[in-house]
Order: C-alpha cells, then sequence, then structure tokens
C-alpha cells in the first residue's frame, strides 16, 4: 500500500492485517514503555483543513509511539488564510520532505489529489463527505475485539448518512468484513443511490432488535438550519437510540463525539452495550498500524525508490525495516 | 441590421483555392459525392465531376508551402479520401471576454473553434462585467471585428448582471446587434421576469436562449445526483432541477407564443419535456452538447474537475435518451457549451472547482469517434446537427453550393489522434475528452470565404 485514501481500494485481506497489526501495538501500548523505536527518523506531517481534536491528536500519538516526527499544520492562521491554493500548501510543505502526510479537508477527494502531488504517503483523515478510512478501520477493529468475527452481522447504522464520511467508509469496511449493512435515517438524509455500495436502506427503527450492531451517527444542529429535517426534537423522537430501543444483545457504537439526549440518550452511552470508549482507545493502535503499513511494512522500496530515498546521503545504512515479528 | 451582419469577424484575405477529388457531404444540399471545388474571392464558383476542374496559372501547388502570392490559387487533392462538409455552427460557447481573458479572448477562442471545424460561434454573456448594455456590445463587436479569425455572435443577457431582476435594454442591445438574449451560467427563475421577456421579445424580436436550473433543487450539487454520488459523498444535483424548469419555461413561451432555446440539454426528462412542447407547436428548440452524448456520472468517479460541468453528466440512460433526441430531431443541434477555465481554478479539489469543459476542439472528432464510428449515427446526421444552429438562431446556414461563401471544413475521416497531445488553440486545457485516442481530423476550416484553420498535417496531403 501506498497510501491510505478510501476503503473502497482496501481488500478484505489488506483490512484483516492492519487490524492483526493493530492488535500487536495493543499489547504494547499495556506495557510501561510505550514507545517502540519503529519509525525512528521518518516525519509525519498533520495537515489539517477543518477542525479536529481525537482524530489530529490520535494520529499525533501514533506517530509518537512509533518514535516518528510530527508536525501539526492547521490551516486557520496559516498561509492558507492568505489565500493559499491547496497544491501550494502541499508543495511547500513537501519540501521539508515528510514521510506520511496525515490530511483532513472539507473536499470530497482531496487526499487522492494530494498524492498525485507529492511523494509522501497520504492517509486520508476525512476528505469531505466522501471517506474517513482510519475511522472505519478502528471501527473494524473494535468490533472484531468485541464479537469476534464480523462475518454474517447485521449491523445498523443509523443517522445523518448524507453527510457522513463514516457512514460511507463504514458501509464499505462492513461489508468487506462480511457484515450485512443497512442505513436509517430520514428520507432527506439518506442519499439516492447510497443502496448501489451494496446496503439496504430503511427510513425507521422499526425491527431494530434484528440487528447485532447499532452504529449511531452524530447529528449536526445545523442540519436543523438547513432545513434537512423539521427539528431535532422529531429527529430524536424517531431516530435516537435509547433504552427501549436498545437491546440487551446489541452491540452500540458511535464515532463520537456524541450529542447526547439527540443520537443517543444518556444512558445508553453509558451503558455496557457501548463500546464508543474502546473506539477512541482503538483509534492510536490502529492508527500506528495504519503508518506502519505505509512507511515500515511491505513497502520498504520507498526509501530507495521514492525521492525522499534519493535525497538520503550515500553510504547511510536506510532505515531497518521492522518486521511484525520484532513486536512479538 | 441584416442576419449576417450579426455575426462579426474574421475578415481575413478571401481564400483561393481549389479543392480536387474531394468527397463532398451536405445532407441539405443533397450532395454525398466526390467533387473538385473551387473557392475564388472567398465564395464557391464551380463544383464539377472530380478531376475536371484544371488548376489556374501560376498556381502555387500543395498548400501551406508559404507561397501565397496575390491572384495565386491553392491546390488541395483530397484523393477522392478527403470529406469536405459545410463548416460547424456552434451557438453556445464561452469566450471569456472582456473580464476573464486568463482563461480565454477573442483571438483563442476563435482560433480553437477553426481547429474544431467551427465556422462560426455564438459568444455567452456571463462575462465580467456581464454583456447587458448596447456599449459595452458595441466595443465588444468591434474587438471580435478586429481579433476573431471567424464570425462571431453575442447573445446578451435578459436581464441585468444575470441577476434575474431587471430586464436588461433588450431593444437597444437588438439594434446594436444583439443576435438574442440568454442568462447563461444562470437561470431566470423568476417565471414572471421570463414572460416580461418573451412579451418584450414581440417588440425587438432575438431568439431566448435558456439555462434551465432550479437552483432550489441543484443548490450546491457539484455532480449529478445518483449512485456515484452517494458513494463519492458528493452533494447530487438531480435531473428534475433541469427538466421542471424546460417544461415550465416551454408552457411559457406557448402562452406567450415566444420563441425560446434550450440550452445543454442533459437528461431523458428534459428530451420528453422538449417533445411534448414541440408536439403542442410551441415555438422551441434544443441543443445537446457532445460530453453529455458521450460521457456519464461513470466517467466523475475519478473526480477529475474536468469532467464537471453544468448541467453535470447524468446516467446512462439519459445519455442514451439525448443521443436518441438527436437522432430524432427532438434536440435540433449540437453546442459545445465550450467554458474555459485556467489550470489552477481546476486543480483544486473536484467541490471547489468552476463548472465547465472546453469542447471546441474535440467535438467533431469525439463525436465522430464515438457515435458514427460506433454505428449510432449516420455522419450525414451528425453533421446536419453540427450546422443546424444557424438557422435555430435566423442565420443562413452554412452550405455547400455555387454562389455561396465558403463555409467549408475539410476532415480526414481516418486521421488518429490523442486529444490534447499537441497542446490546445484555447487558452485553456480543461478538455473532458483530453488524453482519449479519437478518430477524425479537421485539415482546414474556411470560414466567411477566408481559411480560418490549417492543420499542420495538411502539408503532408497536398502535393
Amino acid at each position: 500500500m501506498n497510501h491510505l485514501i478510501s476503503i473502497e481500494d482496501l481488500e478484505r485481506s489488506d483490512i484483516e492485517r492492519i487490524v492483526s497489526q493493530a492488535e500487536r501495538f495493543a499489547e504494547v501500548s499495556d506495557r510501561e514503555i510505550k514507545t517502540l523505536p519503529t519509525l525512528r527518523g521518518r516525519m509525519v506531517l498533520n495537515l489539517f483543513y477543518e477542525s479536529s481534536t481525537r482524530t489530529r491528536s490520535s494520529f499525533e500519538l501514533a506517530a509518537k509511539r512509533l518514535s516518528a516526527d510530527v508536525v501539526n499544520f492547521a490551516a486557520s492562521g496559516s498561509s492558507v488564510e492568505k489565500g493559499e491554493s491547496l497544491k501550494d500548501t502541499v508543495l511547500t510543505l513537501s519540501a521539508h520532505k515528510p514521510d506520511a502526510i496525515v490530511l483532513r479537508t472539507p473536499w470530497a477527494g482531496a487526499a487522492e489529489l494530494v498524492s498525485r502531488w507529492c511523494s509522501a504517503a497520504i492517509v486520508n483523515a476525512g476528505d469531505g463527505k466522501h471517506e474517513h478510512p482510519t475511522q472505519a478501520l478502528l471501527d473494524v477493529y473494535t468490533l472484531r475485539r468485541r464479537v469476534g468475527a464480523i462475518d454474517g452481522c447485521s449491523i445498523w447504522i443509523v443517522g445523518d448518512v448524507t453527510h457522513s464520511r463514516v457512514a460511507r467508509s463504514n458501509v464499505l469496511a462492513f461489508q468487506r468484513m462480511g457484515a450485512k449493512v443497512t442505513v436509517v435515517g430520514p428520507p432527506t438524509l439518506i442519499p439516492r443511490g447510497i443502496e448501489a455500495l451494496g446496503c439496504d436502506v430503511r427510513y425507521t427503527l422499526d425491527e431494530l432488535d434484528t440487528a447485532d450492531v447499532v452504529y449511531a451517527l452524530r447529528m449536526q444542529n445545523e442540519r436543523m438550519s438547513e432545513m434537512w429535517i423539521p427539528s431535532i426534537r422529531e429527529y430524536a423522537a424517531w431516530y435516537q437510540i435509547n433504552g427501549r430501543r436498545l437491546s440487551s444483545h446489541q452491540v452500540l457504537m458511535h464515532p463520537g463525539p456524541v450529542n447526547r439526549g439527540v443520537e443517543l440518550s444518556g444512558e445508553v452511552v453509558d451503558s455496557p452495550q457501548a463500546v464508543i470508549t474502546a473506539q477512541v482507545e482503538a483509534g492510536v493502535v490502529v492508527r500506528m498500524a495504519v503508518l506502519f503499513e505505509l512507511l515500515a511494512g511491505t513497502r520498504g522500496p520507498r526509501t530507495v525508490a521514492g525521492p525522499l530515498g534519493a535525497d538520503a546521503p550515500a553510504g547511510l545504512p536506510s532505515p531497518e525495516p521492522v518486521a511484525a515479528g520484532r513486536l512479538a | 441590421m441584416n442576419a449576417t451582419e450579426l455575426l462579426i469577424g474574421g475578415r481575413q484575405p478571401p481564400a483561393e483555392l481549389l479543392l480536387r477529388d474531394v468527397h463532398v457531404l451536405d445532407p441539405r444540399a443533397g450532395i454525398d459525392t466526390r467533387r473538385d471545388l473551387r473557392v475564388r474571392g472567398g465564395r464557391i464558383t464551380e463544383i464539377g465531376e472530380p478531376g475536371t476542374l484544371e488548376p489556374a496559372p501560376n498556381s502555387a501547388c500543395g498548400s501551406g508551402n508559404g507561397v501565397e502570392k496575390e491572384g495565386n490559387e491553392e491546390l488541395i487533392d483530397g484523393a477522392g479520401r478527403l470529406r469536405l462538409l459545410p463548416s460547424f455552427f456552434d451557438p453556445h460557447v464561452h469566450l471569456r471576454t472582456p473580464g476573464q481573458e486568463h482563461k480565454e479572448d477573442l483571438v483563442t477562442g476563435t482560433r480553437a473553434a477553426a481547429a474544431g471545424g467551427f465556422g462560426a460561434v455564438i459568444a455567452m454573456p456571463n462575462t465580467d462585467p456581464v454583456l447587458d448594455s448596447a456599449p459595452l456590445l458595441r466595443s465588444l463587436r468591434d474587438a471580435a471585428a478586429r481579433e476573431a479569425c471567424i464570425p462571431v455572435g453575442f447573445l446578451p443577457a435578459i436581464t441585468r448582471g444575470l441577476a434575474g431582476e431587471q430586464l436588461s435594454e433588450m431593444a437597444e442591445l437588438r439594434q446594436e446587434g444583439a443576435l438574442g438574449f440568454t442568462d447563461d451560467g444562470k437561470p431566470v427563475y423568476s417565471a414572471g421576469m421570463l414572460r416580461k421577456a418573451l412579451q418584450y421579445q414581440r417588440l425587438c424580436g432575438g431568439v431566448l436562449a435558456l439555462h434551465e436550473e432550479d437552483p432550489t433543487l441543484s443548490r450546491g450539487g457539484s455532480m449529478h445526483e445518483g449512485a456515484v454520488s452517494a458513494a463519492l459523498g458528493l452533494s447530487g444535483i438531480p435531473t428534475i432541477a433541469e427538466s421542471t424548469m424546460v417544461a415550465r419555461d416551454a408552457a411559457l413561451a406557448g402562452y406567450e407564443d415566444g420563441r425560446v432555446h434550450f440550452q445543454h440539454l442533459s437528461c431523458a426528462a428534459s428530451v420528453d419535456a422538449v417533445a411534448a412542447a414541440k408536439a403542442r407547436g410551441w415555438r422551441v428548440s434544443a441543443e445537446v452538447c457532445p460530453h453529455h452524448l458521450l460521457l456519464t456520472e461513470q466517467d466523475v468517479r475519478g473526480m477529475d474537475t474536468s469532467m464537471k460541468m453544468h448541467p453535470p453528466l447524468a446516467s446512462e440512460a439519459d445519455r442514451l435518451a439525448l443521443i436518441e433526441g438527436l437522432r430524432t430531431g427532438m434536440i435540433d443541434c449540437v453546442a459545445t457549451d465550450h467554458a474555459p477555465h485556467a489550470r489552477n481554478e481546476k486543480e483544486v479539489p473536484f467541490e471547489q472547482a468552476p463548472m465547465g469543459s472546453t469542447g471546441l476542439e474535440t467535438a467533431f472528432a469525439a463525436l465522430y469517434t464515438g457515435l458514427v464510428l460506433a454505428g449510432i449515427l449516420d455522419l450525414a446526421l451528425l453533421i446536419e446537427r453540427m450546422t443546424a444552429g444557424a438557422e435555430l438562431f435566423e442565420l443562413p446556414t452554412p452550405t455547400v453550393a455555387v454562389g455561396e461563401i465558403a463555409n467549408l471544413t475539410l476532415v480526414d475521416l481516418d486521421a488518429e489522434w490523442v486529444a490534447g497531445e499537441h497542446g490546445w488553440a484555447s487558452r485553456s486545457e480543461n478538455c473532458c475528452f483530453a488524453g482519449r485516442r479519437l478518430t477524425g481530423r479537421v485539415l482546414m476550416t474556411l470560414a466567411a470565404g477566408a481559411i480560418a484553420h490549417r492543420d499542420r498535417a495538411l502539408q503532408m496531403v497536398g502535393a
């Protein structure tokens, strides 16, 4: 793998490899010294065009656990506000020779575009309403730890599917892992044609008890001012996952941040079915696995073939490719 | 102002040319056979059996050799193979002048048109400032007279500033040479405003060309609404944003007995709406763009910003309905909607990119390759539809006949090329067909009696 742009590009075996690697990293994170030397000397650049606390800090922590250098570049307060184009920003930052760029933008396809402009490995940390592949990978990881195999699971993704990159990546990822996915929400927030991804579409929570996993999406207040729904109150009445609707056999997931009282009631957030904090925890190890996959895994030749490698002074040993076994 | 004066530009030295043994195809004139054809002083003076017209004394043999002495006649040998067609007419291009000359101007835009075999084009008014006043039209026509290498007609705005709130001074604009009116790039969203324009049309004439889009349905969208937009997470533009407005405005035109032309139809439902209007005898016509006839939402999957245009590339069923509409004549003509944008404007994420693709230089070859060679449409029908725009705007149709001013396009139907491989005549390169292998190459274009384009390949074909 050269980049992680979208789940659509991944085979089941790719997902399983990354998730398994994350499981090995998880063993390390319980040790007293949590840092591994794996990516020492590598630079990871976080380039964020949208505000983000958990995703950015999770990537930062993941890179640091692997001993990579991390540079954070937020669009606000930077040259971007002076009108610099995405391309020029990327070319400028590329001059610092990052090995990986973690990119979040409000624009679909931006990660793919940036991958053509520079030699760094690109990790898509959310491109508009398109995809958020590391979220889907950490959700697969979390769910696999909770229920074992995902094959045959019925997973309902509930809420604002139209505006959710998490929904798109997760529909694809859960299906790749053998689950049956249903998207549920108000008809105004289910995009026409979504069933072409292979999921079922529903407009009510009737028969929610047939689901093994309920994945609630964040309902943003702006959606009401944009008149996608009549009111948050009515939305909650029809689509909130609460104690009456959630059964004890079900697992509850949410990408965060939660609007308590809107898409989830307080009691289900705190219930034993909820794996929401486990998802956050998984974020670090899964992102470690992604960085490992892109920078140290099977694709060792980057250091030789890529422009980054070409710049390395002759005679220096190339950074040792770290075999997975080293962690065992 | 008479009809021919409404087009301006292309006044170069009149052509002196003998085209020997070319296959002349003009569906309207009923010619589809090998002929010799002579152009003298920019007019077609003789058409004869192949091999019967003798070169004038002192002729320069071959072509493009720079020997262009006065009175010399250039000789081109078609070997029975090169096709001579009436030059194409494009009722919908963006020449970006005034104000956006970094995208295109009158020189580069008309050169691009001539390179694509077009003998005349109609320019849209969504410039900066908007073409909505007589003084601006006068200065633009003056500029076109100096700079355009083929004749250009102008459609000023229906409403001032394209704002949809106040009619432009239509009668005065007509006196100054307005071919018709359009708010292209935007719909006239207020039915009441369009009705007033239709009423004013009784006073001053001029076709109203309509960009049909209901902004309450299309707002925020950057591609066709469907499976691909759902997968890519791009906001979709539903086809009803266009078709409901086509139906509404056809009814308005019918009620006022006005004359409207629907621009760039993109979906099956719009073709149906036009067919229903025509069945009622309402005075409507319609155009379709090569990209809507050849590409679909599937071509947007890679989020290449050259594939982002308005209206958006729709479904395969829509594409097939458009082809059928063009075949049956429900859609009257082909228009390119040539919409140049600078590289830096298009080299951005898909949602940020402006709408539009260039199309003048690829229109014929793309349609010939995709529809004629594929056995879907006849070449004669394609030529008819690529020249029909003139009559829709009350202009003389280019015709291959003795006594006519030479509006001719010479093409090599066997030549293969890759779109964009040698760059573009247009100042911009945002072509949705860039990189595609196309068959059929325009070798020479005569517009208003003058040679407006000559392909480098022609030097090898001559002699």
